[in-house]
């Protein structure tokens, strides 16, 4: 069960793609770090993760957790974005038979669960073919 | 002078077709294919509502504006498919564009007009300097009971627009309202499907609005139906929006650019302001643009737009609006669409 209080912390990230770098790596970190790993540089700047990619790996769920029990089955992959930033999230309105490493695909915003019938609907990114 | 800055539309790729609809309800396709003047409609998938479609459109009219924005002072939707009774739209629309916190929300209400309502607003509110930028979008996934004839038109989709003084694609040259008490269609708390008045609905209702707001409006503006390249009524099915053009004295030829309701169906808050967007995506700086919107309860908002040379450079920043209707497309059996409708009432 999502809180809306957990629920809301991750907006930035989940509605707008909210994310940090650091200027000295040229590095972009999502979801945003306080220090960067490589050389402890506190002083990261606001950034923005890039709205297209490609999928480097993916599977299809069929025994889902409970919030996405009506969603089964879909897929998950893990997508490189044009940033070189990677995530993870679902893949829609695709075949299963036309999913593939390398697909070209870009961020939509979708509802990704409803809290029962009356709790709170839940926003956040999936990823589409971009054709 | 004030006017669009960007615009922008949003269809899901799931369709229907009037036959599968009809084949379940042992109706008689080709005649309401013909009697609508509708070959098929928009369905949106189980994770779209009136806030993702919202928020998709409104990117794209981001794109074409070419602002950032937390510049936007303003943000509206209208919808009548709300996803909550209580808790607003926009802030989630205005929250995923980055305009928070500093941003005036409401949602709107009004039937089919409520899309125009909110353009309404923003447009004024730019007019009036309270706000730099203004966003009004309208947007729908519109429900007909089933077997009723609002299931064969009943579609989903969303058009965006943000308003400004600077850099505009289309001037506003003028606005107007027109509205009664008429109660053609209506759908009260707790219920899950609207009820209309059947043929109530055509004469008092959509034609006294719609060309009275027309009729109304070239007055005010000093103008005349030949004075404007293209005209786009709100589009409950294929047939009313060319009848209420014959009535005021306008041709085919300038309806049909903003005419997609034969293979969209009638999006509802979206209908006109989508039919907006198709138009725009042809129009030539200079054309005079008459904007004619109808909601049920009832009303009709106008509005005279005047294309700017603008238009060319930001057309293409964004996907067409006939190219999202006709590329990509899905086609749903009654059973598919029927679950992505929540139709189907499940064990918990
Ligand atoms: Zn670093």
């Amino acid at each position: 069960m999502t809180t809306p209080s957990r629920y809301w912390r991750e907006i930035p990230q989940r509605y707008r793609g909210e994310a940090n770098s650091c200027e000295k790596c040229k590095k972009k970190f999502f979801p945003p770090r306080l220090i960067c790993p490589k050389c402890g540089n506190r002083d990261l700047a606001k950034a923005k993760i890039a709205d297209k990619g490609k999928v480097l790996s993916f599977t299809i769920i069929r025994v889902p957790p409970s919030p996405f029990k009506d969603q089964a089955p879909y897929a998950v992959g893990i997508v490189e974005l044009k940033d070189g930033v990677k995530i993870m999230g679902q893949i829609v309105e695709c075949d299963f038979k036309d999913l593939k490493v390398g697909l070209p695909v870009k961020i939509e915003f979708r509802k990704m669960f409803k809290e029962g019938h009356s709790g709170i609907l839940c926003y956040g990114y999936k990823f589409v073919p971009d054709s | 002078m004030e006017g669009i800055v960007g615009y922008g539309a949003y269809i899901p790729r799931n369709r229907i077709k009037v036959e599968e609809i009809a084949k379940v309800w042992g109706a008689d396709a080709p005649s309401y294919k013909k009697g609508l003047m509708l070959e098929e409609k928009s369905v949106p998938s189980p994770d779209q509502d009136t806030i993702t479609m919202s928020v998709e459109a409104s990117k794209n009219a981001l794109k074409r504006a070419g602002i950032d924005p937390i510049d936007i002072g303003a943000v509206y939707i209208g919808s009548e498919s709300h996803p909550y009774a209580v808790k607003p739209s926009g802030t989630v629309l205005a929250e995923a564009l980055g305009a928070t916190p500093e941003v005036h929300t409401a949602d709107f209400e009004f039937a089919c007009k409520a899309g125009t309502e909110g353009m309404f607003v923003a447009l004024n509110l730019v007019k009036s300097g309270a706000v730099k930028y203004g966003l009004g979008v309208g947007a729908d996934t519109s429900q007909g009971a089933p077997g009723d004839a609002l299931e064969y038109s009943a579609a989903a989709g969303a058009a965006a627009f943000v308003f400004g003084k600077k850099n505009v694609v289309a001037e506003v040259l003028d606005t107007y309202a027109y509205m009664t008490d008429t109660p053609d269609f209506w759908r009260r708390e707790y219920e899950y499907y609207p009820q209309h008045g059947g043929r109530f609905t055509g004469e008092p209702a959509y034609f006294k609005h719609v060309t009275g707001a027309a009729r109304g409006l070239m007055k005010k503006a000093g103008m005349k139906p030949q004075d404007f390249s293209y005209v786009i009524f709100h589009q409950p099915n294929g047939k009313f929006p060319f009848k209420a053009g014959r009535k005021l004295g306008f041709s085919k030829p300038q309806i049909e650019p903003g005419w997609l309701v034969n293979k969209l169906g009638n999006t509802y808050s979206g209908s006109s302001p989508l039919g907006l967007t198709s138009t725009l995506d042809i129009a030539k700086p200079g054309d005079h643009i008459l904007l004619i919107s109808y909601g049920s309860g009832a009303g009709s908002d106008g509005f005279i737009l005047k294309v700017t040379s603008r238009i060319e450079d930001v057309r293409n920043l964004a996907p067409l609006t006939r190219d999202i209707l006709d590329q990509n497309k899905n086609y749903l059996e009654y059973g598919e669409y029927a679950k992505f409708r929540e139709k189907i009432r499940k064990a918990d």
